[in-house]
């Protein structure tokens, strides 16, 4: 019983120190990265089971950055109800997966968000048949919403400013609000409006629908980890960064190599081949040099990514628009890399 | 000395016990004072908050199946409300039906023809051993196929069957209403009376009285008369087809009639065993003597075979109305905003707040469980044999 | 003269006399019965076979998506379309199973009927060896499952459909067998601390809802446990599952306690044989055999209620089957897919049930000698 007894003791006091996440990915070998349950083109696993996706591609980033191989990936697919807690609990690394920076997240469930890679908003899809073009004509409409987010919210909000009633009909996940939105059950479906997008390319008659100009929220989308390690959420940011960087700076996955011979000083310090004054700038983050190299190398630019997932040119046919780098007319920003 | 404890220890019958529960107790409390540390580090480390001020809040989502006032500015406290409402409705009209449904299949199953037993046999078998859950997604999406709102179903003019729902004429209730309500009211009370008024007069007399129909009139027709007499004060108010959806009227929606279905479908299948298992409990010597006493078949069910059956058949329908309100929480699978799927679910995610949650909902169903059981009781010593000790 | 003296003799006359046309009432019942199972059984039957495309349709072609199914092309006109089981075939069985590793979990789907032959037939040969690999079987089957030791490790992650579903009811079931009879002894205790805590474990797990455990498990569970310690989904849905069975389970057994009469532990004791020996070797194998009926009903109930990990994320039978119905793909093929895995599920309840009666039947005449 003693013996018990001790053990139980050790148990608890040995759990008490814990090692910063970046050490616990380098001993594992691989990062554990929190997902979409499958949402094309941002998260979701293709015919031979590999992840796929811009969301996805953060988790490669990183996980080219820290251990070199961006294939190094455990994805664990979360639905909008547990992603947090998954988080927070320690069984994932950090969470990419189409969830939208707010405060209450960021502050008080113990989050970090690490900056946007995609700017969304709360969009509607209505059939083209029901001659509705804009919002405003909604008013008591049965709405569709995928729950665990902020779109209930943001819903019940523009609804009740704008004097209209509906009724609403939560659903867990997207495929069940596709097949109740297809049923008839409800005439609108809301969600992201990247949501919206990537379920209409699945529909059996993707011309039948339509999204609503209307963009009801500002859905900032962006990697998160777990708030108090910040040395990690460095490591995060930047590999982010790294991406946005590199699409301004016009290296690719295709010309990286070429580019360390670039006469850009930016450029040579993203590629590591310049380093501060007080040693490399992957050491700052506690990598190796070449960390964002191969974050380009192995994932590519953020434009790349874009344009592969979720552009124009695939099924989901999502155009730039805010998503353009700030001097192509989009809010995409990333600080300097110096 | 030590020796003579350890004897003790071992042969005394009360010292052992007591060390085995104090030492029972220690690894308890060290178990517990472990975990709690742990979560609460745990949580400290994540920056969770931990309390219960969240209820207080405003809970910023709709729910649209609620039987009180709820809006999106309405606290989280609220929505807790409405979803333990939408709990306890779901549960009671589906152990009503299940009752009904359950005691009828049991009769039948009990039925001379060997092909109309059969039937209800093959209906027990089919139901009670496919999950209760794969049963109600089945039937919503049954439901879901049901005509596009566009395309009612329309029938008499006064129902209309969608896949949003079956809408129906809602009654609005003008002056004076109340007074038909009252009369109806009071005409329930007096048939009490009546009938042991009546059964008193029958002992004294040995006239026998239509007691069942002088009743069943007395209740049909007093409303009738004051609905009449104060004018109808009752009006409808009919469903109309406006822009999206119908105006007005009453609506059932598909999520609350897939649990229903669901869950009296599947009830009613053990329930049914139960009711059979409970009439075959009643001696075949108690029918025959009844029978021998010249009462009619349908009499010896109701005044011999049903009230004994009763006794066997309680214990274990109690336990199936537990098993139905425990499985009502199972509307998350298809929307239905129960206490999971509303409280448990949305404001879960919203607040983040897992602990206080869940404990709220496992503390409300323990509640509602225990409530159920402890009055089953007290109604299972009600009829169970009097004097017979 | 002599046929109708020879019809009314006629056994199957005289039953159907019986059974089917006692009275007029009777007689329009049977009537309209046989019409209820015409209609019925017509329609199933050309639903689900006569009428039902298999692996090509109506023009001969194979069905590779839910457009060629022929009740896509003439609507209205033809049954079931079953190519969406026979193209997920893999799913519904293995999960997400790698292909080539398929042959472990057919392995254990192969020594499941002889890990349970042991608990069902206590007339069998050597059944003390088959019980010895009952409770090695969760550990084999885990191993070959898992991998680990020259096996490629598969995480629980690929594991899916009816291999989750079985693994969850069976699993649950032997983990929850011991629990259980520690339990229902606990409850029967003179000690009170360990009355009230087995008390209160078993109505607390009664009284709520098994949704609410596994949500407990799989959303607070990593709240309790120190970092480092992250049981898998799979792992947390099992450990609701057992908890909740336990507590089924040890009602059914103090069941089967309650009917042994008092006499024979003072008996044995009288004979000074200790608590637990006397418990061990005259009390539990008396009432576990009263009490096997009453649990094996519990474990239909359980076998059942698996179906509930999908809504914490886990692709059981009904998980996977919702996942083939979101299929775009195959998308409105829902009664195919519920219906085949009702069916599956309806095998295995039904066999269980039967079983059960089995034992009854068995208990009653073994009493009455």
């Amino acid at each position: 019983m003693k013996k018990l007894i001790v053990i139980l003791g050790f148990l608890t006091f040995s759990f008490s120190s814990i090692a910063g996440t970046l050490d616990v990915v380098k001993e594992r070998g691989k990062l554990m990265c929190g997902s979409n349950t499958g949402l094309a083109g941002f998260g979701n696993p293709n015919d031979e089971g590999v992840w796929e996706g811009i969301d996805v591609d953060v988790c490669r980033a990183v996980a080219a950055a820290v251990l070199g191989d961006s294939m190094a990936v455990e994805f664990v697919p979360t639905t909008s109800k547990v992603r947090f807690t998954v988080l927070q609990s320690g069984e994932i690394d950090m969470l990419s997966r189409n969830t939208t920076w707010t405060l209450q997240r960021d502050v008080e469930l113990g989050l970090e968000f690490v900056g946007v890679n995609y700017y969304d908003g709360q969009g509607f899809m209505v059939r083209k048949d029901l001659g509705v073009s804009s919002a405003s004509e909604l008013d008591g409409a049965s709405v569709c919403i995928q729950v665990g987010t902020t779109t209930e919210m943001n819903l019940a909000d523009y609804f009740k400013a704008n004097g209209m009633s509906y009724e609403p009909i939560p659903v867990e996940t997207n495929s069940e609000a596709d097949a109740a939105y297809l049923a008839g059950r409800c005439d609108i479906y809301t969600t992201d409006a990247s949501g919206l997008y990537a379920s209409r390319a699945g529909y059996p008659d993707p011309s039948a629908h339509m999204v609503l100009p209307e963009i009801i929220s500002k859905e900032p989308l962006g990697p998160a980890v777990r708030h108090g390690d910040s040395e990690w959420a460095d490591i995060v940011r930047w590999s982010l960064n790294a991406m946005i960087i590199a699409e301004e700076k016009g290296i690719t996955s295709a010309n990286v190599d070429e580019m360390l011979n670039s006469k850009d000083p930016e450029t040579l310090r993203l590629l590591g081949v310049t380093k501060a004054d007080t040693g490399a700038y992957g050491s700052w983050l506690g990598l190796d040099d070449d960390w964002a190299y191969q974050i380009i190398k192995q994932v590519g630019n953020y434009s790349e990514s874009f344009e592969k997932h979720i552009g124009v040119n695939t099924p989901i046919n999502i155009a730039r628009g805010l998503n353009a780098l700030y001097k192509d007319g989009g809010i995409l920003y990333a600080p300097p890399f110096r | 000395m030590s020796n003579s404890f350890l004897r003790r220890l071992i042969f005394d019958e009360k010292i052992r016990s007591l060390v085995i529960q104090t030492l029972l107790i220690g690894i308890f409390a060290i178990i517990i004072y472990i975990v709690t540390q742990q979560t609460a580090y745990n949580l400290e480390k994540r920056g969770i908050g931990t309390g219960f001020g969240f209820l207080n809040m405003s809970a910023g989502y709709d729910i649209s199946i609620k039987l009180i006032p709820y809006t999106s500015d309405s606290t989280h406290f609220r929505a807790y409300l409405v979803g333990l409402i939408n709990t306890l409705l779901i549960a009671v009209c589906g152990c009503f039906l299940a009752t009904i449904l359950g005691f009828l299949v049991g009769i039948i199953r009990l039925s001379s023809n060997w092909l109309f037993r059969n039937i209800a046999y093959v209906y027990v078998e089919f139901t009670r051993n496919v999950p209760v859950l794969l049963q109600i997604i089945l039937y919503y999406t049954i439901l879901l196929y049901l005509p596009k709102i566009k395309q009612a179903l329309v029938i008499f003019d006064i129902f209309y069957i969608t896949n949003r729902g079956i809408y129906s004429p809602a009654p609005i209730f003008k002056d004076g209403f109340s007074i038909v309500a009252w009369s109806f009211v009071i005409a329930i009370i007096s048939t009490i009376f009546l009938k042991k008024y009546l059964k008193k007069k029958q002992e004294q007399t040995g006239n026998q009285y239509p007691i069942f129909y002088i009743n069943s009139a007395l209740i049909i027709f007093t409303p009738i008369i004051f609905y009449y007499i104060m004018g109808m004060p009752l009006d409808f108010n009919h469903p109309v087809l406006k822009g999206f959806n119908f105006k007005g009227g009453m609506v059932i929606r598909p999520e609350f009639m897939g649990m229903l279905l669901g869950l009296t479908i599947y009830t009613a299948a053990f329930i049914s065993e139960t009711v059979r298992s409970g009439i075959m409990s009643v001696s075949k010597g108690q029918r025959e003597a009844s029978q021998a006493l010249g009462l009619k078949n349908n009499l010896v069910l109701r005044l011999i075979v049903i009230p004994q059956a009763l006794r066997v058949i309680i214990p274990p329908l109690t336990s199936q109305y537990l098993n139905l309100t425990k499985n009502s929480s199972l509307g998350i699978a298809i929307g239905y905003a129960d206490l999971v799927h509303g409280f448990g679910g949305i404001s879960l995610n919203q607040t983040g707040k897992a602990i206080e949650i869940m404990s709220m909902v496992m503390v409300t169903y323990l509640t509602i469980s225990l409530t159920i059981s402890l009055f089953m009781n007290i109604y299972n010593k009600a009829v169970q044999f009097k004097g017979n000790a | 003269m002599s046929g109708p003296i020879s019809l009314t003799h006629n056994k199957y006359y005289s039953w159907c006399r019986d059974n089917l046309f006692s009275s007029w009432i009777n007689g329009i019942i049977t009537i309209l019965s046989i019409y209820f199972i015409y209609e019925v059984s017509s329609f199933i039957l050309n639903w689900t076979i006569f009428e039902a495309d298999f692996v090509t349709n109506f023009r001969g072609e194979r069905i590779i998506d839910r457009t060629f199914c022929s009740k896509n092309i003439e609507p209205g006109q033809h049954g079931a379309c079953w190519a969406i089981i026979i193209v997920r075939f893999h799913q519904f069985i293995y999960g997400f199973y790698p292909v080539e590793e398929a042959w472990r979990v057919n392995l254990v789907y192969g020594l499941l009927p002889f890990a349970l032959v042991g608990i069902f037939f206590d007339n069998l040969p050597f059944r003390k060896y088959f019980i010895y690999f009952t409770f090695l079987f969760p550990f084999i089957g885990y191993f070959l499952l898992y991998g680990g030791i020259g096996l490629d490790a598969v995480g629980t992650s690929k594991w899916g459909g009816l291999l989750v579903t079985l693994f969850l009811g069976v699993t649950g079931i032997l983990l929850a067998f011991p629990l259980s009879i520690i339990l229902a002894l606990g409850r029967r205790s003179k000690m009170p601390v360990i009355k009230t805590i087995c008390v209160i474990f078993i109505e607390f797990i009664r009284g709520v809802p098994l949704i609410t455990l596994l949500f407990t498990a799989n959303v607070m569970l990593p709240l309790f446990l120190p970092e480092g310690v992250r049981p898998d989904n799979l792992l947390r849905a099992l450990v609701g599952v057992t908890l909740f069975q336990s507590a089924y389970m040890a009602e059914a057994i103090r069941g089967g306690l309650q009917a042994i009469p008092k006499g024979q532990l003072e008996a044995a004791q009288s004979l000074g044989l200790t608590y637990w020996q006397s418990t061990r070797k005259i009390i539990l194998p008396q009432a576990l055999k009263i009490s096997i009926p009453p649990i094996v009903n519990t474990c239909i109930g359980l076998f059942k209620d698996t179906s509930l990990v999908l809504i914490i994320g886990l692709f059981d039978l009904l998980g996977v089957g919702r996942a083939a119905v979101a299929d775009i793909d195959w998308a409105k093929l829902h009664y195919e897919v519920y219906v085949f895995i009702s069916l599956i599920f309806f095998i295995f309840c039904f066999l269980m049930s039967r079983y059960s009666l089995y034992l009854e039947k068995k208990l009653k005449t073994d009493n009455s000698n």
